[in-house]
């Protein structure tokens, strides 16, 4: 009880600090001081989306696999318990999936000048959002739990084997204009060496391990309240 | 070995012989292809069309016809009740099989047709490099049916079998769409070869990944 208590309570002081010094942090010319964020030409301000957008859009990834990892649990031992952990988390990955999305839609707006401009990390989110609709609408049309949570583990199963073809095969045959596209001098993949200032660096891992813990706490209460839904 | 291809051929078979008798998918395939060709017709008008548009166009006409067409292998079984005795009478991985290459032949057969029809009708579809424009046919007609196979054995069990075929199809066939379209582009263009090795690279590699899944899920889906 306590532990849970003390996990939601740093939770919420963890992410305070680091919207609060994500947002209000100066970005200068010349750095000299730690809170100093160096201004990177072309960017400006608009960097600060890196701390909020990048932790979305890799809870979004780390839900999805979640929800695959017990999909196959579930196919294995056939308990209830482990169709509610996928489903919990293919729920929230949708939540994530969206909030991703949002958050680089309005932030193209301001950099790339259109809020869409199909370039493949787009492309790919946007399938994400539709493999997550069509997860749902599928387990909206079967009315028997079992068959319910079979068929839709299955599913999730074939739409993750797909996913490798749209994280690392799309974007190196497509131009575009996220780091890591084809085109990038710096080379094409998804894994980018950082070259973020250190205090950026701090600062933007800090906010991942936030929003993960953020997402494992959100994570355990739907658990929580699916088992419960189960019982009555 | 043989206790699985022989009786993958006998479903082979006996879904070709009664889509002889019936000519249910076809029927309603090929009629679906011409409405879909002429109204794209009637939309060019006449005007010139760049060549991303018309291969875009071609692999949606197909796209469609094959979800209108592929999920009757499975939806008959369920609707006619015949799938308890084929699970009776033969293992799973053969029904796979043979509904399968089933599959494949259907939509190669389609995607010729809708090809064959498609540069007659359509002025601007020039192909200039054949060997491309083949191939592509033929591995997206395997990539095609190998996904749409097992969705189909899935959405089989499901309520709404119609509407959510093509819902449940779309994200995970685009990666292969995506590349079906830029291949059929690049043969348009007069592209060698060499340059649409990745876009085919992509296209074998997609139906091995998604088969060999099917294979290993396909059971439960079945007996479920």
């Amino acid at each position: 009880m306590f532990e849970k208590l003390f996990l939601k309570i740093s939770i919420t002081i963890w992410l305070t600090i680091i919207i609060v010094v994500g947002f209000v942090f100066p970005i200068v010319d010349f750095p000299q001081h730690w809170y100093e964020f160096p201004l990177i030409p072309g960017l400006e301000d608009k960097a600060r989306n890196i701390f909020f957008h990048v932790p979305m859009a890799w809870v979004t990834v780390v839900a999805f696999v979640m929800s695959m990892v017990y999909a196959i649990q579930y196919l294995k031992k056939r308990t209830s318990e482990y169709d509610i952990r996928s489903v919990a988390a293919a729920e929230l990955g949708m939540l994530f999936c969206v909030l991703a999305t949002v958050t680089g839609a309005i932030w193209a707006k301001f950099n790339w000048g259109t809020f869409w401009n199909w370039d493949p990390r787009q492309t790919s989110i946007f399938i994400l959002l539709l493999i997550y609709a069509a997860y749902f609408a599928l387990r909206s049309a079967i009315d028997e739990e079992q068959k319910k949570a079979t068929l839709s583990a299955v599913y999730s199963i074939i739409a993750g084997v797909t996913v490798p073809f749209f994280i690392f095969v799309m974007p190196r045959m497509m131009k575009g204009l996220h780091p890591g596209s084809k085109g990038d001098s710096e080379g094409a993949g998804p894994v980018l060496e950082f070259k973020m200032a250190p205090n950026m660096l701090v600062i933007f891992f800090a906010s991942l391990i936030g929003f993960t813990l953020l997402y494992w706490w959100m994570y355990s209460v739907s658990v929580r309240l699916k088992r419960l839904e189960e019982k009555v | 070995m043989k206790t699985l291809l022989i009786p993958a051929y006998y479903v082979f078979f006996k879904d070709t012989v009664s889509e002889f008798r019936t000519r249910y998918a076809f029927n309603a395939l090929l009629l679906f292809v011409v409405t879909t060709i002429s109204i794209t017709l009637f939309a060019f008008g006449g005007d010139t069309v760049s060549s991303h548009v018309l291969a875009g166009i071609f692999w949606i006409i197909v796209f469609f016809s094959a979800m209108s067409g592929l999920s009757r292998t499975f939806v008959s079984e369920e609707e006619r009740g015949t799938s308890v005795t084929l699970q009776l009478l033969t293992n799973a991985t053969s029904v796979y099989l043979g509904k399968l290459v089933f599959n494949i032949v259907l939509i190669f057969f389609l995607t010729c047709i809708i090809a064959v029809l498609y540069q007659i009708l359509v002025k601007d579809f020039v192909v200039q490099s054949y060997g491309i424009f083949w191939l592509t046919l033929f591995l997206g007609s395997i990539g095609l049916a190998s996904a749409s196979t097992i969705l189909a054995a899935i959405i089989a069990k499901a309520n709404t079998k119609g509407t959510l075929y093509p819902v449940v199809s779309f994200p995970i066939l685009l990666p292969l769409l995506l590349t079906l379209i830029n291949a059929t582009r690049l043969a348009m263009e007069g592209a060698f070869f060499k340059e649409a090795v990745t876009d085919m690279q992509v296209l074998i590699s997609y139906p091995i990944v998604l088969i060999t899944v099917s294979l290993l899920f396909f059971e439960i889906v079945w007996k479920e």
